[in-house]
């Protein structure tokens, strides 16, 4: 059975100019000890579908209107905020992008970790102190004892995504959900982190579901890889799979347009024409239509279903990318 | 491989449908919605109808007519808002306090933010010494509270200006004293703010571009940073107001605002506080009257400080 | 943060000298000190000429400042107009903490001061008490329950709240609380002075009689801050922390009251340290209609009665009052956010 399944999401906000269709009905499963990539442009409702799981959205004027996500069996969405606080934190975590703003600045960096520990775990404040230190030893931050008593700003990004990763895993959680935790940070940095966490999820066997817009960064970390648009799923596929035989054409143009080192100087960068389309508006047919090199007539009319295209491998297209004709 | 690309079907929806707006049609619509504003508006024009449309039903020497047998009398037909310690009509002298009061708002705010704008733009401007001067200034006024400085400007004027005859109507000197101490205490806040205006905006290319073309100093102030500095004036002018309409109660219940025969809602008020049981009616009918126009100059202000800059979330 | 202190005291210098110099030119021609301090006794002009020598009245304006300041008592006057200057000044100057005397008291004007000081403390502390306890509140609830009917309510009472003047709420209260109360045989409140001359000077007799002061004081500022604080606490509410904190599972008391209040409560200090002229200022029209003996009454009534050195004294010592609470503001800041103490 999987860790996580999700079902049919759907989440849109309400704003005065109309409704905001984030999420459009995605559903993916995560098993124990998987790492899962999710990728997709800005706005294509990564981190809204993964705040819904955790319902850390605001409603109003959000609202998470249809669809299921069980975790080990119990239907988080609708769940009580009190049950909730016992998922969030122990069983799933999450970390963002921004470390300087996600980080309380009138709090100590040792009492945002032990907080944790205290609510979820029957530790002493003693034992809740140490096992701070121990954690941020374990993501490389040195001195930790006597950084407990730092406040956030004291120290560098990179610092402060270690002690943020490190709040997340004070309670051994199965699943931790990474929002774009690199993305602020420096190249060095940024591979820094990777590593950090692909140690980590050696010593705790925790499932990651790594949100990122990045392709370069899911290939050294991702096992499987679900490519979102405007709202859907379009791909989803192990990730050596992904990479080299891409089934959807919005992948493929992803995939297309990252400069190779490989490639010989003449070549012009290849971009994919066209802007994402416009949330407010209800979709209709297939969301990458106007900028899609092999678009036809039904690609207008019918949003494309998820189907197989190989092992444990889906696209959402009427045609089929590598003849070019429709299915 | 590919097909040629096909044009969307002409149902699609793609864009937003409305073309874009100008500033000033964005501005408007955002004061349009903000419900309260609106309420301030309408309610801001039933004030002026009553204080100018009422004065064409009542003489101003009826409201100004002492009638000593009748001395603080119960609302009734002939006087529905009761007669005050000399004996005169409430309604009329509200509606001429109406005037009064009204007028030294507007005008007590003009002469603010004529100083204010121009002890800021100066000192934003020109910086270094002129800067550290002016502000230090800007900073003692501050140090003293507002009503203390008028007390004291009020004695310190008290008597030596004389009667004014304007429209064939005769202003008591206290309100021009009135008008000049209150927008002499009141200009600091806005010259602050122009002034950090000034600063920022200085910087920017526009600025370094007309000065390249040789374009004098007063000009550049006036015509390119001034423009772009409008929306705190005008919030600020607007709460001005209402602040100048409050000022002018407050000396006016003490005693040392706008002296009689002429009638402000303030001085209506004076020593009420002596008479709360026998005459309620002398502190509530003004009393209301000023709390509904300064109600609704906030509500107007703060609809215009949501709608010229709704990144300044008041509440 | 010695040193911050230190500059901000010497910024304020150059801040009270111009304060002095408007308030000294202000009050001097403002009245005639001379028929205060002479009653209906001075009306020969060889007994004016006199009182105002006696006064140093007929030095030059900016002499006359110099003494107010400095103090005369390092030169002599000719008061007996022989030529000869005989007589030594008695007065030490401002500077060095004399203000010289009530004109109309004969007492030196920081006595008078003194005597009224802790009466208006007792009123100001009461004030702080219910203000920061009831914005907090108030606008915590507010901030809370957004858009909910009770927030509505709340926001348009602060509007009208806000925008009433003093001695509005002070004579509504007093109508409804004193007057009403005592009509209806309801117990009522007390409107005027400190405590019964009967009962003697208690704390229940204050207590009791500071009721309505305090609350026409406090309702405005009540009004303003509430809505301040729900703003605050709404800004805060919707910044990242707040979602890492609730991410983490943490109950929603702990992430409202430790996590967001924490960040909000900052920006209070900043007000209420600032509040203090205002306080101050309506400090004056409260203790008028209610007759409560503190400062606000001396200075209106010295400026009524043209006392012209108990206005000045008071006018310096507000100033200063002013700006050490402004330094104690900066400083208090600067402790409670980490980002300035461990900058």
């Amino acid at each position: 059975m999987p860790l996580l399944r999700v079902q049919d999401l759907r989440t849109r906000f309400h704003i005065p100019e109309g409704t905001v269709h984030a999420v459009n009905g995605i559903s993916f499963d995560l098993q124990e000890c998987e790492t899962l990539a999710l990728v997709g442009e800005s706005g294509c409702g990564k981190s809204v579908s993964m705040l819904s799981i955790l319902q850390l959205i605001p409603q109003p004027p959000g609202d998470i209107y249809g669809g299921t996500a069980t975790y080990a069996g119990l239907e988080l969405l609708g769940l009580p905020e009190s049950d909730l606080e016992q998922i969030r934190g122990a069983e799933i975590s999450m970390i963002f992008q921004e470390p300087m703003t996600a980080l309380n600045p009138v709090l100590t960096v040792g009492r945002q970790i032990t907080e944790s520990l205290l609510t979820h775990t029957a530790m002493s404040r003693r034992e809740a102190r140490d096992r701070a230190a121990a954690l941020l030893e374990g993501v490389g931050i040195p001195d930790a004892v006597r950084r407990l008593r730092c406040y956030p700003h004291e120290f560098s990004g990179g610092q402060r995504q270690r002690v943020m990763i490190a709040m997340a895993l004070a309670c051994d959680p199965k699943v931790l959900i990474a929002d774009e935790p690199t993305t602020a940070l420096d190249v060095t940095i940024q591979a820094q982190i990777i590593e950090l966490m692909a140690a980590l999820r050696e010593r705790t066997g925790m499932a990651i579901i790594w949100i990122t817009h990045d392709l370069g960064v899911v290939a050294g970390l991702a096992q499987r890889v679900i490519v979102m648009y405007a709202g859907f799923i379009v791909e989803e596929a192990p990730v050596e799979d992904l990479y080299a035989d891409p089934r959807h054409p919005y992948t493929r143009a992803l995939l297309a347009a990252l400069p190779r080192v490989d490639r010989t100087r003449r070549e012009r960068l290849k971009s994919i024409p066209g802007a994402p389309p416009n949330l407010l508006v209800e979709p209709q047919g297939c969301p990458f239509a106007r900028r899609c090199e092999l678009v036809v007539e039904r690609c207008w009319a019918e949003n494309p279903v998820l189907t197989a295209v190989g092992p444990n491998h889906r696209a959402a297209c009427w045609i089929d990318v590598i003849t070019g004709v429709p299915r | 491989m590919a097909e040629t690309i096909l044009p969307p079907p002409a149902d699609t929806v793609d864009e937003l449908e409305s073309p874009p707006l100008t500033l000033r049609q964005l501005t408007w619509r955002r004061f349009r919605r903000h419900k309260m504003a609106l309420f301030g508006v309408a309610m801001l024009i039933l004030l002026i109808l009553y204080s100018f449309g009422g004065a064409l039903f009542v003489s101003e020497e009826y409201a100004n007519r002492t009638d000593t047998p009748h001395i603080r009398n119960a609302p009734s037909i002939e006087h529905p808002f009761g007669t005050d310690n000399t004996g005169r009509d409430v309604l009329a002298r509200t509606i001429y306090g109406g005037q009064i009061s009204l007028l030294i708002g507007l005008t007590a705010m003009v002469v603010e933010t004529i100083v204010g704008v121009l002890i800021g733009a100066i000192a934003g401007y020109f910086g270094g010494i002129v800067d550290s001067v002016l502000m230090r200034f800007t900073e003692a006024m501050f140090n003293v509270p507002q009503l203390l400085w008028l007390l004291v400007m009020a004695k310190f004027f008290a008597g030596k200006i004389p009667n004014l005859t304007l429209l064939g109507r005769t202003f008591s000197g206290s309100v021009v004293v009135i008008v000049l101490i209150i927008g002499l205490t009141s200009w600091m806040y806005l010259a602050r703010i122009v002034r950090a205006q000034f600063l920022s905006l200085k910087e920017h290319e526009f600025v370094l571009a007309a000065r390249a073309i040789g374009t004098p100093r007063w000009q550049i102030i006036f015509q390119h940073v001034l423009p772009n500095t409008v929306a705190p004036i005008v919030v600020s002018a607007t709460l001005g107001v209402a602040n100048a309409i409050t000022s002018e109660a407050y000396i006016s219940f003490l005693g040392l605002g706008v002296q009689a025969p002429t009638a402000t809602w303030g001085n209506i008020l004076e020593r009420a506080n002596n008479y709360i049981e026998e005459a309620p009616w002398l502190w509530f009918f003004p009393g209301m009257l000023i709390v509904l126009t300064v109600l609704s100059i906030n509500f107007v202000g703060d609809g215009l400080r949501d709608a010229l800059d709704p990144r300044s979330r008041a509440a | 943060m010695v040193r911050y202190v230190v500059r901000r005291l010497l910024q304020a210098i150059p801040l009270l000298l111009i304060i002095s110099i408007l308030v000294f030119v202000l009050m001097m021609n403002a009245g005639d000190p001379l028929a205060t301090l002479g009653g209906r006794r001075v009306t020969r002009p060889a007994d004016r000429q006199r009182l105002a020598r006696q006064l140093g009245l007929d030095q030059p304006l900016a002499m006359q400042y110099l003494y107010w300041l400095v103090g005369n008592d390092w030169t002599t006057f000719d008061l007996d107009l022989d030529g000869v200057p005989e007589t030594a000044g008695k007065r030490h100057g401002v500077l060095r903490g004399d203000f010289g005397n009530s004109l109309i008291e004969k007492r030196p004007v920081t006595e008078v001061i003194a005597d009224r000081l802790p009466n208006t403390l007792i009123l100001m502390g009461a004030y702080e008490v219910v203000v920061i306890a009831g914005a907090l509140a108030i606008g915590v609830y507010s901030a809370l329950r957004q858009y909910s009917v009770m927030d509505h309510i709340i926001t348009t009472l602060s509007f009208v709240g806000y925008s009433m003047p003093i001695f509005l709420v002070a004579l509504l209260t007093m109508y409804l609380f004193a007057v009403n109360f005592k009509l209806w045989g309801l117990p009522y409140l007390p409107t005027v002075g400190m405590f019964e001359p009967a009962a003697g000077r208690t704390v229940a007799q204050v207590a009791w009689h500071m009721v309505l002061p305090v609350t026409s004081l406090a309702v405005i500022s009540l009004s303003g801050y509430s809505r301040y604080i729900r703003s605050t606490m709404l800004e805060v509410l919707s910044q990242d922390y707040v979602r890492t904190a609730r991410s983490k599972g943490l109950p929603r008391r702990v992430v409202i009251f430790v996590h967001a209040l924490k960040n909000a409560s900052l920006t209070l200090v900043t007000i209420v340290g600032l509040d203090i002229p205002s306080l101050l200022a309506g400090a004056v029209v409260t203790e008028r209609i209610f007759a409560w003996p503190g400062m606000g009454r001396l200075f209106l009534d010295s400026l009524e009665l043209s006392d012209t050195t108990v206005v000045m004294g008071m006018l310096m010592m507000i100033s200063v009052a002013v700006i050490v609470f402004q330094i104690i503001t900066d400083v208090v800041y600067a402790w409670l956010d980490p980002r300035i103490r461990y900058a």
